[in-house]
């Protein structure tokens, strides 16, 4: 039988990993988009798995509202994406430093 | 037994695919192994019994959402060398940070909060038990308001997303209907009064 | 009988302010005549209202009035009322008020004659006669300070009445303040009255003093102080701001900057002998603390003397009459110290009318020299204004207590109960007050013969134009002169040794020095005659006789002695100092110390430190901090996981225990 914890140990690799990804690809906007997926997604691993174990349907239910409204945020993030690449001609995150105190 | 074996299987999957999405040279490959990280992590929330939401996984991002990321991926015409810059010097800080963190969580998940015998006591579901259905009660009920305003957060992320990216300029056909109610007869229809033409001959 | 008296006194207290706001609010519309036609007669029907109520108590027999017309507030069981306590002591105030406040309407309709304020001044000086009625016939301490500080405002305004003169502007503004000194002393006092008894009506004060005669209280932590010597020297303070005593008596003789009929109606008639009043009023208080009495007697007796050998040196003809009004507020002072209030109120009501007189003479003289004050410009005048020589004459030796005129009696009887008190201190007050009689006559007297007599040294313009004054100006003269010199010997019976003011005025036995003369009082005659044994008439005599040898015998001595004295000379022309002192200390002080808050505490701290320093202080951080925002998304996406990592820490934290 699998267990509670591994399956939570499961989502909190994932998460390090996506974590991981944000610290390596530090310029490249579309794989720090892709991590932030990876990140939601590991969420609801979570989610999913006290949903399970607990026999509580809310689990679920908020699974599916993260779902939306991460697709949501990344048609947004994709839409900024294809602006900015637009208006500056590139999606190096570290040229975007037009907010620096 | 069997389940067990099918979870190692596909959470290994999920592991790898995740390191890929973040580790691979090309974007295009960083999306297609985010589209294996979700399938096999839909295959994870079917063991768990949880089969309308894999299902949603599937549909929603891995046919619609990473779509979308490939289809961003390859319109613009993005050189992606100079973006893998100081990728080598990086990759030990975010190893040990990953390290750290998985360590701590490990430590936290496995700790006894999480794994008392009442949690993992888990008793089938009846089989006559229908998971969409179950879902779908608790949305319409319990949860109705909130699901009107996820339709509006997704409206309004359609709008914003055409909004954004919608380019002005020449080649754009558009209506503007304030112009086209407050129209008048005279801006539309000209008579014109001549006199007839004399038959020639 | 009762509810008509109550009408008839809300009569007396409005009338005056009708015709006050009548006056005020619509001066434009009525005119010049309408103003002075409508307060005229406010002030008349107040007047003859109160000759009745006089005589209703004085002669009929009614009985005293008192009760509250109206509550203003109730808080923490105490009634803040307006109400009225009408006896001997306030009918007689009344009366004196009204009638001297009539007077002086009359007057100013010559005197203000071509003036632009007319409108203006006959509403203030209305509306100064119902604060003076509000405050005599008040029946609790609330309304007294609401009185007192009424007439303090209205003097305020008609000191400053021609608020184009600069110095008048300085006056005002000179009397407010040193007023608000007295004033401060005073609400403490009232507020030590609150305190002690739980209210402020004054026959629940009255009836509960003797209780606390020997009460003490603890103001400087360690020292004991006798509660009702506190609270009769508080109340005091009022009194010697008010009535100006020194050292609160510098505002007074600046306060002549205002026209003249005010000179003679509030500072000289009645509102500063509203501190007089109140002492007398709080008789059953004072009785109750010897301290407190030797107090006002040493306050008195050196106001006598001093402030009457100023008048000896001034040459404005307002000046010397202001500052024997000083004098004689001393006089009155001195009196109450030795606990004869009936003098003291006696020498009030006697020298209300003569005083006036005596402004009101001294104004006439001033319409006649075209506003000049300089008496040194004067003389001669006899010639052409008979009757204002007639009842400057009069007023003067009512002033220097001439045998048989009224300020005689009064001040006869004042020396006399010096004379028989066993106060500390009383033997120089004695001293004090006889030898003032000689300095009052003799400035009197100077006054007199350089106004009336001697050589004629106006220019030739004034001269050519000098003519006795409208009957509007003669009449009133005329009015006050009678009372003048008849008053003192109808009073003197009745009102000193007789059972007048039993009923409003408390003295204890072993204080009672009145009683003792009036062991050996046979009748007016007696008393005149007596006074011919006695060394006051004759130092009076002495001193207009050597007042006509310096002024008119021998012109140019005066000269010569203060050329012999010039250091005494010069330190009467400075007035003692007091005026240089509070230049200086207060004045200064206050200007220094304004000017230090200003320059160091507001622009140093407040806008320096707090204002400017906050900015500057949020401007600096934030340059610091600032370096903390790159603008790279990674440190950010940095800083929020080692965040997490601590938040997990603290979770793993707990894990381990």
């Amino acid at each position: 039988m699998i267990t509670l914890g591994q399956v939570l140990l499961l989502a909190a690799i994932l998460f390090c990993i996506s974590v991981a990804g944000i610290f390596i690809n530090r310029k490249n906007v579309i794989i720090l988009l892709m991590c932030i997926e990876l990140m939601l997604l590991s969420v609801n691993m979570n989610f999913i798995a006290f949903s399970h174990f607990l026999h509580d349907m809310n689990g679920q239910v908020f699974v599916f509202f993260i779902l939306t409204v991460a697709a949501a945020e990344s048609a947004i993030g994709l839409a900024i994406l294809v602006v900015l690449f637009r208006n500056r001609n590139t999606i190096n995150v570290e040229e975007l430093s037009s907010l620096k105190g | 037994m069997v389940t067990q074996y099918i979870f190692y299987i596909f959470a290994a999957l999920l592991i790898f695919s995740a390191s890929m999405v973040i580790t691979v040279r090309n974007p295009v490959h960083a999306a297609l192994f985010l589209v294996l990280a979700f399938f096999s992590s839909a295959a994870v929330w079917l063991i768990l019994e949880a089969e309308f939401l894999a299902i949603v996984l599937i549909l929603v991002y891995v046919g619609a959402v990473m779509v979308l990321f490939l289809f961003v991926v390859m319109m613009l015409d993005i050189n992606f060398v100079p973006l893998r810059e100081g990728f080598a010097r990086y990759l030990p800080v975010g190893i040990v940070i990953a390290v750290l963190m998985v360590v701590a969580m490990g430590t936290v998940f496995t700790s006894v909060y999480f794994s008392g015998a009442q949690m993992n006591v888990v008793t089938p579901t009846a089989t006559d038990v229908d998971n969409a259905k179950e879902l779908g009660k608790l949305m319409f009920t319990e949860y109705l308001y909130p699901f009107e305003i996820a339709g509006a957060i997704l409206l309004v992320a359609i709008v914003a997303a055409i909004s954004l990216t919608l380019r002005k300029g020449r080649s754009k056909k558009s209506q503007n209907p304030a112009e086209q109610v407050s129209v008048k007869r005279k801006d539309r229809v000209r008579l014109v009064k001549m006199n007839s033409e004399k038959k020639s001959g | 009988m009762n509810t008509d008296m109550q009408s008839i006194y809300l009569a007396i207290v409005l009338s005056p302010l009708i015709g006050s706001i009548i006056a005020g609010l619509f001066g434009k519309l009525i005119g010049r005549s309408g103003a002075h036609w409508v307060t005229i007669i406010g002030v008349g029907v107040s007047s003859l209202l109160s000759l009745y109520a006089y005589k209703y108590l004085m002669f009929d027999g009614g009985e005293i009035f008192n009760r509250a017309i109206y509550t203003w507030l109730t808080t923490g069981g105490i009634n803040f009322e307006i109400g009225f306590m009408v006896d001997q002591l306030t009918v007689t105030m009344m009366v004196v008020v009204t009638f001297v406040s009539w007077m002086i309407h009359i007057y100013t309709i010559g005197y203000m004659h071509d003036d632009p304020g007319y409108q203006r001044f006959f509403s203030y000086i209305s509306l100064f006669t119902f604060a003076m009625l509000m405050l005599v016939m008040s029946n609790n301490f609330l309304q007294l300070f609401f009185g007192w500080e009424a007439v303090g405002l209205v003097s305020y305004l008609l000191i400053g009445f021609w608020f184009k003169r600069e110095s008048a502007i300085f006056a005002n503004m000179k009397a407010f303040l040193v007023n608000r000194v007295g004033d401060f002393g005073f609400l403490l006092g009232i507020a030590a009255v609150l305190m002690t008894f739980d209210s402020l009506d004054y026959n629940q004060v009255f009836a509960q003093a003797p209780d606390f005669a020997n009460a003490t209280v603890n103001i400087i932590s360690g020292s004991e102080w006798s509660l009702m010597t506190v609270i009769c020297i508080c109340l005091f303070i009022g009194a010697m701001g008010k009535s100006a005593q020194v050292p609160l008596h510098v505002w007074l003789p600046d306060s002549m900057e205002g026209p003249t009929p005010i000179s003679a109606l509030i500072h000289a008639a009645t509102m500063v002998t509203a501190g007089i009043f109140m002492v007398a009023r709080m008789s059953p208080l004072f009785e109750l603390s010897e301290t407190a009495l030797t107090f006002v007697l040493v306050i008195g007796s050196i106001t006598a003397f001093f402030m009457g050998l100023l008048g000896l040196v001034q040459n404005d003809i307002k000046r010397v009459v202001a500052y024997s009004t000083l004098s004689q507020l001393g006089y009155m002072t001195v009196a109450l110290g030795v606990s004869a209030y009936s003098a003291a109120i006696f020498h009030l009501v006697t020298h209300a009318f003569f005083k006036a007189l005596l402004f009101l003479a001294a104004g006439s003289v001033i319409i006649a020299m075209h506003h000049e004050q300089d008496m040194r410009k004067m003389g001669g005048l006899y010639r052409y204004m008979p009757i204002t020589w007639v009842t400057s004459l009069v007023g003067s030796l009512a002033l220097i207590g001439f045998p048989g005129t009224a300020g005689f009696y009064s001040k006869d009887a004042i020396i006399e109960a010096v004379h028989h008190s066993s106060l500390p201190f009383s033997d120089w007050a004695y001293i004090a007050v006889l030898s003032g009689v000689f300095i009052t006559a003799l400035y009197s007297f100077r006054l007199f013969f350089l106004v009336f007599h001697g050589k004629e040294r106006m220019d030739r313009h004034t001269w050519e134009h000098l003519k006795e004054s409208p009957a509007v100006v003669t009449v009133p003269l005329s009015m006050l002169a009678i009372p003048s010199v008849i008053l003192g010997a109808f009073l003197i019976g009745p009102m000193l040794f007789g059972d007048y003011f039993t009923a409003a005025i408390y003295v204890q036995d072993q204080h009672d020095v009145l009683g003792m003369i009036g062991e050996d009082y046979h009748g007016v005659w007696a008393f005149t005659l007596h006074a011919f044994q006695t060394a006051p008439v004759y130092l009076a005599l002495s001193g207009v006789l050597v007042a006509w040898l310096l002024y008119i015998k021998f012109p140019e001595v005066p000269q010569k002695i203060v050329g012999r004295t010039n250091w005494v000379y010069q330190i009467l022309l400075n007035k003692y100092g007091f005026d240089t002192f509070n230049q200086a200390v207060f004045a200064g002080g206050a200007c220094k110390t304004g000017s230090f808050l200003w320059k160091f505490g507001d622009v140093k701290i407040i806008d320096g430190v707090l204002i400017n320093g906050t900015a500057s202080a949020v401007r600096w951080f934030s340059g610091k901090i600032r370096n903390i925002q790159t603008g790279h998304l990674y440190d950010y996406a940095f800083t929020m996981i080692i965040g997490l990592l601590m938040l997990l820490a603290v979770f793993v934290h707990h894990l381990m225990e």
